[in-house]
């Protein structure tokens, strides 16, 4: 060290008072069970991420040296309180706090010893989660986004959202959960690909035709992010599995084509709480909306019994235009990511309708049945019927 | 004249129109009016006495089976009714 900074320290030394890393801890412990508004003691570490990043102080907030008379009057607004700075050993920390007194804190205190001290002291400390440098990159467009940023994307790697069908809802909808980072996507479909789902199930391609549809969005998924893990599935969900399979997920998307499976599937996501972002699609319309457990309608809410057959044609006998099962299927991926987020207002309890022709989307709003069987007052949704054996669409 | 507007499986029995006026100052009379001019509607959504269950209808986007009315739920000249079926067997 030259001249002038010891000077700089020994000015330092004189304004900013020392505490020991064991009087930092025990002050803090006294004020661990008052709420965050009132603790009197603001944790600061003045050191840079990458130290910071190989471990911190619990309960410390972070304002780096570089950045400390920029930030740190958004970080502590209220300069009566106690601000006790750290850095790596008890030099930076120390002129840190004498910047802190030039700005008017008055009760600005630097721990002696630094986070090494902490450390050999043996006290507790954490080590943040980071992302590697492909990760940050990848997903640098959401890391700019407020409603999202490093926590979101965290969340997004850490979810796992269940795709009934790899079809034309499904094709889309993985596609974009895949692109977001969603860390773990289960695909149920024992269906296989055929040359006239190309014309929507753009997860698939020519080279794919007889490959199982749960396979081939498989490869097309892992090629586009690796992050994702895909689990597939190539049954057909029934009693004897819905409640194992969608066990292990957030938020299961009901791409299905036939009624038994959606009040299979309800009954079971309202037993095992689990939202359900259902869509579909005839011809030039489609609809979409959110089941939510208890908050909002459920599928039995709506419909307690499926039309008879003529009311309820497939993709199959109607036809539908290709690009409008795309559009639905992004909607619910949309609808996925905001539940997974926790941001913005899913569909819960309104009815999305879009109309391609029209050019036109509307909304119907949907309301709770109380006394709906499977989540009404005295519901019994282990033992409904799914009308197995009324639907227009055949068994495969 | 109320204003009707059908889901797409149903238009078949309304001459293939989207949308239809509809006479009538409660829910029960526009039906009824609809009925009259589209037998085979009736066949489709209203059998029997009562309403079918898995026919759900809106008044300007409400539910009606929400509404006090239900049926008897007041029609206006310029409100909307919505006749939507269950949600068509969906999408492979």
């Amino acid at each position: 060290m030259g001249e002038a900074s010891r000077e700089i320290m020994r000015q330092a030394r004189k304004q900013v008072p020392e505490w020991t890393p064991a009087q930092v801890r025990e002050s803090l412990s006294q004020q661990q069970d008052a709420a965050p508004d009132d603790r009197e003691i603001v944790l600061v570490d003045v050191r840079e991420k990458i130290e910071w990043n190989e471990g911190h102080i619990p309960g410390a907030i972070h304002v780096p040296r570089g950045y400390l008379e920029l930030q740190i009057e958004e970080a502590v607004p209220d300069k009566s309180k106690t601000v006790v700075l750290y850095c790596a050993g008890g030099v930076r920390s120390l002129m840190a706090g004498a910047t802190l007194k030039q700005m008017g804190y008055d009760n600005a205190i630097s721990m002696s010893g630094g986070f090494g001290q902490w450390k050999a002291s043996g006290f507790p400390f954490v080590q943040p989660r980071t992302m590697t440098e492909a990760q940050a990159k990848r997903y640098s467009r959401h890391l700019l986004v407020p409603e999202v940023g490093e926590q979101g994307q965290f969340k997004l790697l850490d979810s796992k959202v269940l795709l009934l069908g790899a079809g034309g809802l499904g094709s889309p909808a993985a596609y974009y959960l895949a692109a977001a980072g969603v860390g773990t996507i289960g695909i149920i479909d024992d269906d296989v690909v055929e040359e006239s789902n190309l014309q929507r199930q753009i997860i698939h391609n020519t080279k794919r035709v007889g490959q199982y549809k749960a396979e081939s969005a498989r490869e097309t998924i892992e090629a586009l992010n690796p992050d994702v893990k895909v689990i597939t599935y190539i049954e057909r969900l029934d009693e004897t599995n819905v409640a194992r399979i969608i066990a292990d997920y957030d938020v299961i998307i009901d791409g299905t084509d036939n009624f038994p499976t959606r009040y299979l599937l309800n009954d079971a996501a309202i037993i095992a709480n689990k939202p359900v972002v259902h869509g579909s699609v005839f011809r030039f319309e489609g609809q979409l909306t959110v089941f939510k457990p208890h908050e909002g309608p459920c599928y039995r809410c709506l419909y307690p019994e499926p039309p008879p057959p003529a009311l309820a044609p497939s993709c199959a006998e109607a036809g539908v235009l290709g690009v409008l099962p795309g559009i639905i299927g992004l909607l619910q991926a949309t609808e996925t990511i905001k539940l997974l987020l926790g941001i913005g207002d899913p569909l819960i309890g309104r009815l999305m309708t879009y109309d391609a022709l029209a050019g036109e989307f509307s909304e119907l709003r949907l309301f709770r049945d109380p006394n709906c069987p499977a989540c009404g007052e005295h519901a019994h949704p282990e033992d409904l019927p799914t009308y197995a054996d009324v639907c227009a669409v055949p068994a495969r | 004249m109320a204003t009707v507007r059908l889901a797409p499986v149903l238009r078949a029995s309304a001459g293939g129109s989207k949308q239809v006026s509809a006479e009538g100052s409660t829910l029960a009379e526009v039906l009824n009016d609809l009925y009259r001019r589209f037998p085979a509607l009736k066949e489709q959504i209203q059998p029997e006495d009562q309403l079918s269950r898995y026919i759900n209808i809106y008044v300007n986007d409400q539910d009606v089976r929400f509404l006090q009315g239900g049926l008897e739920t007041s029609v206006g000249p310029n409100d909307t009714v919505i006749l939507l079926p269950a949600m068509a067997g969906g999408l492979l």
